[in-house]
């Protein structure tokens, strides 16, 4: 560890960040707190990172924690790498995580990348995840608190990047991250917990991309290639998916596959679902290197699922992933990411 | 990653957003604040005692500025002053003789910009800019061509905030008179710096707010030459001659007034002072910093103000370097909230937005020390370094 480092915490309004720089402050490290200023479809639709009021609640806890504050444009960044590539893989017929891009373009790649400018030796986030270094390498690992883990949103990072990142709240609890900031008189303390995507704006995923994509409306077919009625848009769907399918019958269907090339929404009962081989794309190892095929690895194939036991075979630019036990969320454009125990190696995206 | 050299008394260079309190004023306040808080508009001891305070305040501001005490009006500072002048000369000028027109500069500070914007959008007012060169000088040519009998009320700063361009206002002025027009101007910036006299400068109205000369914040006062005819914009309680109805706000009056004798007694000093740092400031900034060049006029310009536009920097960036290497200074483009625009003022010089969102202004004051102009030198040519995109990651 250097002798002092100098640390820009990207806070965002919430409890967690804010805890984290004042954990940070605590430590006697010299900090600073960045806030991106992300996109949002309008004034009346605030990104959920960084209204007017999270500015505001971000530069209070700022002021109580005495450390400097300053706010960082990134909305075009944010619109151009993360909001457009969410939009044109959902017309693509995938199934986008832009969380997980927003870390590797947003807070690893801009925000990185100013802290660094500004003279930071190290970013630190309130996620949930842990880190540790051995033998020179580092390495990332699930946060204690499995309930709150983040280390899926976090499996696009690499080794230049975790050099030089921070994870404060990786060995709390959230229970103890919300006291931490009561004692500390933060007014975050209370905010309540924030689940869907940042820049929607209160709306529902679907309201959104209604606003910003041309809904083609199509036919919804049986696995035997039966017309059974009409979708409003295969955007709205996502492999997996049960409700709102609009048919009825004896037993329950969910989307088994979006064929984009003829706008087709493919549904089956649950039985035509489950998957045990897939394959996985533009892969990131957070070592810096692929383990070894043999290795007991777990696949997690979205970010709330749990992991299951899976071999990899990989090949050029690619990874094939086979699993013991059929996967029935298997939805192409989600992150897969690979676990040994309780550590993250890193992950791809689903291609097939 | 390189480590940030830290300072360990962060050395302030934004006089031109506010100046500390002399000392001696808030003395001067305490009493005020204390004992004798009377309002000036009650009939007892307390009253008279504060009604005192206020007009000898008055007495003494008018003095400074060749004035009659009448011909102030007390104000919360700069934004009100120039909302109370030209609002209220453009609604009067409405009524008395169906005047709509109004001209200001493109340069002008918000409150007289926004104050002219809404009067078009609300009031049905009729706005135009008036040309100003590539330095922000208005030309007197321009106003005699564009002043018409329908002009309500005319408004040109005096010496420009961001880019510290002093604008020919007697010369104005006298254009504005001959038309029997009124013509107001910004001061906010010129009072401590510049000889301030109204009779000199010839206009019928001039803002002013105290914590630009090291008064306190919250206070100003507007002067508005007798026979200037003005409709009130806050009503209530016939303080101020009706016009600016509120109860005074005393102490911060009785500051303004020693803050405004303090300026005035040390102006020459305290500008050729000022001047010798600027120009300090202004040579090593454009002889060491590639792509930096000066914004506004070389000479008629602020003795406090250096601001210049920097190549392939962005304005907040480098204000959030800077102000970790300890030194705070200001950008026309930079923002807290993330919202970074090109600056008004540099678009109205015809600056590319490009540049015009790499601006700073470095504005010293009584504080500044030459050793801190010579650091603050060393540390831009530093974080310019490290903010220019070339420069690698981690």
């Amino acid at each position: 560890m250097s002798p002092k480092r100098t640390i820009a915490v990207a806070m965002s309004g919430g409890v967690d960040s804010s805890v984290a720089a004042a954990l940070l402050v605590e430590s006697g490290d010299r900090v600073f707190g960045l806030m991106l200023r992300l996109w949002s479809a309008g004034p009346e639709r605030p990104n959920r990172c960084c209204s007017p009021r999270d500015v505001a609640n971000a530069s209070k806890v700022a002021g109580r924690l005495g450390i400097p504050f300053y706010v960082i444009d990134a909305k075009d960044e944010f619109k151009s790498r993360v909001v457009d590539s969410f939009i044109s893989g959902y017309e693509a017929g995938l199934t986008p995580n832009p969380c997980l891009s927003c870390n590797r373009e947003l807070r690893w790649g801009l925000l990185l990348e100013r802290a660094s400018k500004l003279g930071a030796t190290h970013i630190a986030t309130g996620h949930y995840a842990r880190l540790r270094r051995t033998n020179g390498q580092y390495r990332l690992f699930r946060a204690d608190d499995r309930q709150k883990d983040q280390s899926y949103v976090l499996s696009v990072l690499g080794q230049s990047q975790l050099a030089h990142t921070l994870f404060p709240l990786g060995k709390l609890k959230k229970e103890a991250v919300r006291e931490i900031a009561r004692r500390q008189g933060l007014v975050t303390a209370n905010r309540p917990e924030s689940q869907d995507l940042c820049f929607l704006g209160g709306d529902d995923y679907r309201t959104f991309l209604a606003d910003h994509l041309v809904a083609a409306p199509g036919a919804i077919e049986d696995n035997q290639g039966n017309t059974l009625a009409n979708h409003s848009g295969l955007s709205n769907f996502t492999v997996g998916q049960r409700k709102g399918i609009g048919i009825s019958g004896p037993e329950p269907l969910y989307v088994i596959d979006k064929d984009v090339e003829r706008n087709t929404l493919i549904v089956g009962p649950k039985s035509a679902l489950g998957r045990t081989h897939f394959t996985v794309r533009e892969v990131n190892w957070v070592r810096g290197h692929s383990p070894p095929e043999s290795s007991n690895l777990t696949v997690q194939v979205r970010y709330r699922a749990s992991a299951v036991p899976a071999s990899l075979e990989h090949l050029e630019g690619r990874t094939k992933v086979a699993t013991d036990e059929p996967l029935n969320n298997i939805a192409p454009g989600q992150a897969a990411v690979f676990y040994k125990g309780e550590e993250c190696l890193g992950g791809g995206i689903i291609s097939r | 990653m390189a480590h940030v050299r830290i300072r360990r008394m962060p050395a302030y260079l934004d006089y031109a957003a506010t100046t500390p309190l002399d000392d001696k004023v808030l003395d001067g306040m305490l009493p005020y604040l204390r004992e004798d808080f009377g309002n000036p508009s009650s009939v007892h001891g307390w009253g008279q005692r504060a009604e005192w305070a206020v007009e000898d305040a008055r007495e003494r501001i008018a003095d400074g500025l060749g004035c009659l005490p009448e011909e102030l009006i007390f104000t919360s500072g700069g934004s009100e002053s120039d909302n109370l002048a030209l609002r209220g000369a453009a609604f009067s000028a409405r009524s008395a003789r169906a005047a709509n027109h109004i001209l200001i500069s493109p340069t002008e500070h918000d409150a007289v910009r926004i104050t002219a914007y809404e009067l078009v959008k609300r009031h049905g007012f009729d706005l135009e800019l008036l040309p100003v060169d590539p330095l922000g000088c208005v030309d007197p040519d321009d106003l005699r061509k564009r002043i018409r009998s329908g002009t309500a009320a005319i408004s040109v700063i005096y010496g420009n905030n961001e880019i510290g361009t002093i604008n020919p206002i007697p010369d104005l002025a006298t254009i504005a008179r001959e038309h029997e027009i009124p013509f107001h101007s910004d001061a906010l910036q010129t009072t401590c710096q510049l000889p301030t006299r109204v009779a000199d400068l010839g206009i019928d109205m001039l803002s002013i707010g105290a914590h630009k000369f090291y008064g306190p914040k919250g206070v100003g006062a507007l002067y508005v030459r007798g026979g200037t005819t003005l409709q009130s914009v806050q009503t209530g309680g016939s303080q101020e001659r009706g016009l600016r109805a509120g109860t005074h706000n005393v102490p911060l009056i009785v500051g303004m007034a020693h803050a405004h004798e303090i300026a005035l007694a040390r102006q020459e000093s305290d500008a050729d002072r000022f001047r010798m740092l600027r120009d300090r400031i202004i040579e090593g900034v454009t002889s060491r910093i590639l792509g930096a060049r000066l914004t506004g006029h070389p000479e008629e310009r602020l003795p406090n103000n250096a601001s210049f536009v920097i190549e392939g920097i962005d304005g907040n960036s480098l204000l959030a370097a800077l102000d970790l290497a300890g030194f705070a200074c200001s950008s026309g483009s930079a923002c807290k909230t993330g919202d970074p625009e090109p600056s008004e003022v540099l678009l109205a010089l015809g600056m590319e937005p490009e540049l015009a969102l790499g601006s700073l202004r470095v504005s010293v004051g009584r504080q500044t020390t030459e050793y801190e102009v010579g650091e603050f030198l060393d540390a831009l040519q530093d974080t310019v370094a490290k903010l220019r995109p070339s420069v690698a990651v981690a």
